[in-house]
């Protein structure tokens, strides 16, 4: 196969990243393997988990349909972006605390999801939680404890917290 | 000296004998009045690796990135059956990039599924079996590779169907026959003829249920490398030791020169119970090239190969008295294992020990198939088991006449029916009144009224659960004291996402004196780890939990002796609170590290083991679980409103995590209820819907809501913690609650999972109850 290789210049977690990758690779395989931010998990590579979402520009997004090449230079954050300062996000804090992580595979996916929709909507309804979540799979938790800590993030987020 | 004795353990709803050798002092065991005592146990405590988990940090198998990484991906058998004529690889060999290519024709023979087949067998018998290994610089000349291997392959007959299969001129799957060990597995006591004589009335039915898939988000996969002559393996494993001893045994290698490593892992539930052909895969690789070898599966192979749910069909009947003492059970189960299986499957688990019934038969038939190979997928055969008699149980309360939460009190096993042995403890009747009484079962006919439209009905159901969960021997744990006054626990168990790391800690913290984040717990490591059992059979906190408090009693016994005499305070006069040691008489406070700067690097070890459960007694877990769901009898979609789960499982050591579980498995439940299922072409012999999508596991949008409770209840004649297991029960019931909520809406009983939209429709053009047989 002819591989074509480009020079990417990402911007992740808001540090320039520039990186030679073939051009075909997709932001899920240039972020776990070129960039090592292995916090952005796969369960799929073809849309249907959400395990993979990350934000670009803030909007939630699936990185094993997105290639790489097509999100230069627009902001991409990742679960390892999220904590600020050493403190950790309040979406972080409360999964945590509420044991909305079990396993853990599906959490970073679900955090970015959630973060989006906090952003615009500190204060969501149940079933604002869930449609921001719907594409996002869990086998573990039943949910419940994850739409608990979203709950959670967003009255503290209002009430002032930390960002 | 260490002791040994011979005792009974039970996995999984199967009873084996072993040897075990017991050491250390017995432990006085946590009954009740322990409780108010204790500062961590019995607590909502949140994940010790919490932080971990949310920061995207936990390194999972499919992390694991190393210097000069292959990766290394299958090719998989098109056929349902098949027998390879030709194999050539050199088109592939020779591609830019590739390092190597294993198959047949170059792959030592390894023997696979107990001798059944090998590692790269000519003949396949279902279609995704494994054909050769690409490995290669980057995973797509890997694909590039796998279109470029020529196989020509001579198509078998097949038979995907296992009641086809067991007919006489049926394509054989294996030469010695269709039917697993040649026989059903087949259990009896009493007189089933006079028991049926004696019934008053006699209910009958066929159940069938769907092959389901476990979909773990994190697929699995191994990462092999050699480093010097010791084989490291990061394997997505429930069963760290079991790895080794097959990567082992496959390799020719001694066990202390493999070590694998399991610290995080993305699900289970039973499918990883073993090491995978991925796995010897890629060890072999990693060997041959000299570089490490990852190999993964995707969420398609997945689906193919690594185990699922057998499915069955059930005949059950069940005879009993007016007053609804049960006479006679028979149950007939067919299961659907696949082309190969670990050990039988049977479905007639909660049958023989549920109720009280003198006169019972059941048969399992494990039978082969030209589908992938069946594995234990949460609660084996309980789940399909359950969902089949508690739903004939339901016919026969209708028929009689009686609330069917009556119908099961009047059954109600005292002691064990298969032992005749009591239980240690039962929480049953508590959980059926706490359940009846969060569902508003009294009330339910009220609402059913109420609530009930033209074309909408309400219906109330419920179910019990019995499991295993006893956990035993042999798990081995240590507890080291470190100079500064911290504690390192050490076992060789892997935290599958449960929360053992933070249930240890909270049991290490408080037999230690010790505060929690004094507390580190090591695990997931065949190294350093000592020998735990598989987390699987809802095993691993009855059986680590127990040695790991041993071990740190035995840790704080030696720092109070030691402490004792740096202090010189009489033995008897000190007491370790909250990392400090206490001076009965003075009350003067010290920490712990202090004396450590008088010994310097001395070092406590303490040693524990799990001992003997006792012989004289069951130990089992119980629960019950009530559903409320409304039907729409236009389109027939059932929606689920609320789940009521109430188990008991001993004592809670953790009532946060715990939540979670019981959360988890009733939506895997309820999944299994209502949407998922694994659809096979019988024509092609072909598996249709191995993809998320297609396959349809619950989402965020299917959840009711659910009240999870437990009957919080030391049992303290189990094991020194008076814990049992948890992971499996709360899948049991759901299903077949909910089954009995929908016939309870319309008026009759749909007897086959799960419950879709087109079944419930032709149920209701049908229009009148049937028993289960024409569904054919
Ligand atoms: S990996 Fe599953 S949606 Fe991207
Ligand atoms: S916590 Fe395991 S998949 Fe969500």
């Amino acid at each position: 196969m002819q591989t074509q290789v480009a020079l990417l210049h990402l911007r992740v977690n808001g540090e320039a990243h520039p990186v030679a990758a073939p051009t075909h690779k997709t932001l899920l395989e240039v972020l776990r393997e070129d960039l090592g931010l292995t916090g952005t998990k796969h369960g799929c590579e073809v849309g249907e988990c959400g395990t993979c979402t990350v934000l670009v520009d803030g909007e939630p997004i699936l990185s094993c349909l997105t290639l790489a090449a097509d999100v230069e230079g627009r902001e991409i954050t990742t679960v390892e972006g999220l904590a600020q300062n050493g403190e950790l996000h309040p979406l972080q804090v409360a999964f945590a605390e509420r044991g909305a992580a079990q396993c853990g595979y599906c959490t970073p996916g679900m955090l970015l999801s959630a973060k989006a929709l906090l952003d615009r909507n500190p204060r969501p309804t149940e079933d604002e939680i869930k449609e921001a979540l719907s594409g996002n799979l869990c086998r573990c938790t039943g949910y419940l404890k994850i739409i608990e800590a979203v709950k959670l993030a967003g009255e503290r987020l209002a009430q002032g917290g930390p960002r | 000296m260490p002791k040994v004795i011979k005792t009974e353990v039970e996995f999984e709803g199967r009873f084996y004998e072993e040897y075990i050798v017991l050491e250390g002092e017995d432990l006085s065991p946590w009954g009740p009045d322990r409780d108010r005592e204790f500062r961590f146990v019995g607590k909502p405590q949140p994940r010790v690796d919490g932080p971990e988990r949310v920061t995207g940090a936990a390194k999972f198998t499919h992390d694991i990135q190393l210097p000069g990484m292959l990766y290394g991906r299958i090719l998989r058998c098109p056929h349902p059956h098949a027998r390879i004529q030709r194999i050539d690889t050199s088109k592939a060999e020779k591609l830019p990039g590739v390092r190597l290519v294993l198959s047949a024709e170059n792959a030592p023979e390894i023997p696979w599924r107990m001798g059944l087949t090998q590692l790269f067998d000519r003949t396949l018998r279902y279609a995704g079996e494994e054909v050769a290994l690409v490995v290669a610089d980057e995973e797509e000349i890997c694909y590039d590779a796998l279109d470029l291997i020529e196989v020509e392959y001579e198509p078998l007959p097949f038979v995907v169907d296992p009641v086809k299969a067991l007919e006489p001129n049926a394509p054989k799957v294996h030469e010695s026959g269709n039917l697993l060990n040649g026989a059903p597995e087949v259990y009896e006591r009493g007189d089933l003829e006079k028991g049926f004589e004696e019934a008053d009335v006699v209910v009958e039915g066929v159940f069938r249920t769907q092959s389901a898939l476990h979909n773990c988000m994190e697929t699995h996969g191994s990462v092999a490398h050699w480093e010097g002559d010791t084989l490291v393996i990061w394997d997505s494993t429930q069963h760290i030791f079991g790895v080794r001893a097959q990567v082992a045994q496959a390799l020719g290698l001694p066990l202390n020169r493999v070590r694998v490593i399991k610290q995080y892992m993305g699900g289970g539930f039973g499918s990883k119970n073993a090491a995978g052909k991925y796995t010897v895969m890629a060890a072999l690789a990693a060997r041959r090239t000299g570089r490490p070898v990852q190999v993964l599966l995707d969420r398609f192979e997945e689906n193919l190969a690594t185990g699922n749910r057998p499915s069955t069909v059930q005949t059950l009947k069940l005879g009993a008295k007016e007053d609804g003492r049960l006479t006679a059970i028979y149950h007939k189960s067919i299961l659907n294992v696949g082309a190969y299986a670990a050990w039988p499957a049977s479905a007639s688990g909660p049958t023989k020990r549920l109720y009280s019934c003198p006169n019972l038969k059941t048969e399992d038939y494990s039978v082969y198939t030209n589908l992938g190979p069946f594995s234990a997928f949460r609660a084996p055969g309980y789940v399909e088991g359950t969902f089949a008699l508690e739903s004939m149980m339901d016919e026969l309360a209708r028929k009689l006449n009686l609330d069917p939460l009556e119908l099961r009190l009047k059954n109600y096993a005292e002691i064990d029916p298969i032992t005749n042995k009591p239980y240690t403890t039962k929480g049953l009747k508590q959980a059926y009144e706490r359940g009846a009484q969060l569902i508003g079962w009294e009330k339910r006919e009220e609402v059913k009224k109420t609530r009930s439209t033209k074309t909408k009905r309400v219906g109330f159901g419920m179910a019990s659960q019995i499991w295993g969960g006893s956990g035993g021997p042999p798990a081995y744990a240590l507890v080291k004291i470190n100079p500064d006054g911290t504690a390192t626990v050490i076992t060789g168990t892997q935290d599958i996402g449960t929360g053992t790391r933070t249930a240890l800690a909270q049991i290490a913290a408080e037999a230690l004196g010790f505060p929690l984040e004094r507390v580190r717990v090591e695990l997931g490591d065949t190294q350093w780890g000592v020998y735990s059992p598989l987390s699987a059979g809802s095993m691993t906190l009855a059986s680590v939990g127990p040695a790991v408090r041993a071990a740190a009693e035995d840790a704080r016994a030696q720092l109070l002796d030691v402490g004792a005499q740096v202090l010189e305070i009489p033995r008897d006069r000190i007491s370790l609170e909250q990392g400090e040691f206490v001076d009965a008489r003075s009350g003067e406070r010290t920490p712990v590290q202090t004396i450590f700067e008088k010994l310097l690097n001395y070092t406590i070890v303490g040693k524990g083991a799990r001992g003997p459960n006792p012989e004289d007694k069951n130990i089992n877990t119980f629960g019950a679980q009530f559903a409320r769901v409304e039907v729409d009898l236009e389109t027939g979609r059932v929606r689920v409103e609320r789940i009521v789960a109430v188990h008991e499982s001993g004592r809670v050591v953790n009532p946060l995590t715990i939540r979670s579980q019981l959360y988890g498995g009733v939506i895997q439940g309820l999944g299994y209820a209502l949407t998922e299922r694994r659809l096979e072409d019988p024509r092609r012999g072909l598996v249709v819907n191995p993809s998320l999508e297609t396959y349809k596991v619950p989402t965020v949008e299917d959840v009711p809501d659910i009240v999870a409770e437990m009957v919080d209840m030391p049992d303290p004649e189990a094991n020194p913690l008076g814990v049992k297991g948890v992971g499996e029960p709360p899948i049991i019931p759901t299903a077949a609650a909910i089954a009995n909520a929908v016939a309870d809406a319309l008026g009759f009983r749909v007897y086959e999972l799960p419950l879709t939209v087109d079944r419930v429709l032709m149920a209701l053009q049908r229009g009148e109850p049937s028993r289960g047989e024409d569904n054919k």
